[in-house]
This record gives structure tokens, C-alpha cells and sequence, in this order.
């Protein structure tokens, strides 16, 4: 639908961003799953199986993909909050921009902890 | 139709003190999962990556927040962490089944809000037990 009320700081229009919501969460909960199958595997957690489970490179990606879920879920989220309690323009941008330097700062974060230096 | 019939610029009641507004279980579920995503992405993501960082850098750091993790602040702060993940994980869930039309009439979703609201308390409780 076309309408004139479409803002720079709002939602993206249509259902992508419902979408997305869905998605992230049902693959976060598919690696909560299998966290939590490993703890049970394993009968708790010491250093060597958790040093371990991170040089599994399979596990590594599958760790990158629960991150990226998350950052882009905690986007879609936080914007929501934002749009819904802060209502003028300039504070709204100001704080969105720092959600999302937050998160590329968590999202490089992320790749260091996953494949920098081991 | 009645709808049609309404004029359109129908003045709308604007009582919004939080404190007199009496809450239905749905909207305390809501409000919850909200505020429980706000708790994740201000704390849970940081903290998350930091501890992975420190846990990943050697036995000895290992130790070290094992050792931290020792402290009734530490235990608090991570079981209400535990809380805002379980509820939001949760409240989740129900928001897929509602979008899948499962439990949309009223009395179900009354029963799968607190249904949500009491299993989150639950296994935060196990979490609290676990730690303790």
C-alpha cells in the first residue's frame, strides 16, 4: 500500500522485517537446541571439550549464524522499541545509529572471537 | 453498516497511567518479552561475547571466571539473564503458534500466557538450583 506517512526513521514497509523476526528466532532456537544437546552429551563443560567444540569449524559457523541472527533479531527488535517511545526525528536517528554501530562493533566482535587469532 | 455509520473524527481516550490500567495475562506476557529483549541486546550480547572471548583464551582465564562466577552478584546477574532468555524464548514460541492461528481465541490465549509466564519462572528456578 502506498501511503505518505512512509518516515526515514521508521520500519521498513511490509512484512520482510516480520519475516526476519521469525526466521532469526526459529534458527537461534535450533542452536539453543543443540547447546543444549551438548551440555547433555558431554555432562557439563570443561575447558578442553569447550576449547574443543570451538576448533570444530563446523561448529564455528554454526555459532556465526545464531550471531547473525541475533544482531539482525536484536535489530529489528530495538528499532521497534525505539520507534514506539521515542517519537521526535532527531533523538529516534541518533539513537538507531548507535544500535547499529552497537551491533557491526558486535558483529566484527564476533568474528575476532570465531577466527582471529587462536 | 454500524461501522460506517461511526464519524470518523471520534474523539479516543487517552488514559495511559500504566499504574490504574489492570494488565490481562496476554499483555504482561507482551510487555515481558519486550522488556527481556531490551535486558538481552543492553547486557546479554556483550556480556556473551566478552565471556566466550575470556573463556576461549586460556585454562587459566578459564579458571578465572569460574572463579568470578563464584559470587552471588555474578549468579544473580546471569539468572536474570537465564530469565530474560527463557521468557523471551518462550513468549516466542507462543507469538509462532499465534501466527500459525493455533491458540488465537481468548481463552487459550489467556492459558498459553500463563502458561508461558509460569514455565519461564520454573525453569529459571532449575537454572537458579543448577547454580547454586
Amino acid at each position: 500500500m502506498v501511503t505518505p506517512n512512509r518516515i526515514v526513521v521508521g520500519a521498513h514497509y511490509g512484512w520482510r522485517d516480520w519475516l526476519v523476526q521469525r526466521v532469526t528466532a526459529v534458527a537461534m532456537a535450533l542452536y539453543t537446541m543443540l547447546i543444549l544437546g551438548m551440555l547433555l552429551w558431554f555432562g557439563g563443560l570443561d575447558f578442553a571439550a569447550w576449547k574443543a567444540a570451538f576448533g570444530n569449524e563446523a561448529f564455528r559457523i554454526a555459532t556465526f549464524v545464531f550471531m547473525a541472527s541475533l544482531l539482525w533479531h536484536a535489530w529489528v527488535g530495538v528499532r521497534n522499541i525505539l520507534m514506539d517511545y521515542i517519537k521526535p526525528v532527531y533523538p529516534r536517528l541518533t539513537l538507531q545509529v548507535l544500535v547499529i554501530a552497537a551491533l557491526i562493533g558486535y558483529a566484527g566482535w564476533t568474528l575476532q572471537v570465531l577466527w582471529g587469532a587462536q | 453498516m454500524a461501522v460506517l455509520d461511526r464519524p470518523v473524527m471520534k474523539p479516543r481516550p487517552t488514559y495511559l497511567n500504566l499504574f490504574a490500567i489492570r494488565m490481562p495475562l496476554p499483555a504482561i506476557v507482551s510487555i515481558l518479552h519486550r522488556a527481556s529483549g531490551a535486558l538481552l541486546f543492553l547486557v546479554g550480547i556483550p556480556l556473551l561475547l566478552c565471556v566466550v572471548q575470556r573463556a576461549l583464551a586460556a585454562p587459566e582465564a578459564w579458571a578465572q571466571l569460574r572463579a568470578a562466577f563464584a559470587s552471588p552478584l555474578a549468579k544473580l546477574v546471569a539468572l536474570a539473564l537465564a530469565w530474560a532468555f527463557i521468557h523471551h524464548l518462550l513468549a516466542g514460541i507462543r507469538h509462532l503458534l499465534l501466527d500459525a492461528h493455533i491458540g488465537v481465541e481468548l481463552p487459550a490465549a489467556r492459558r498459553s500466557a500463563a502458561l508461558t509466564l509460569v514455565l519461564a519462572v520454573i525453569l529459571t528456578l532449575a537454572v537458579a538450583v543448577r547454580l547454586w
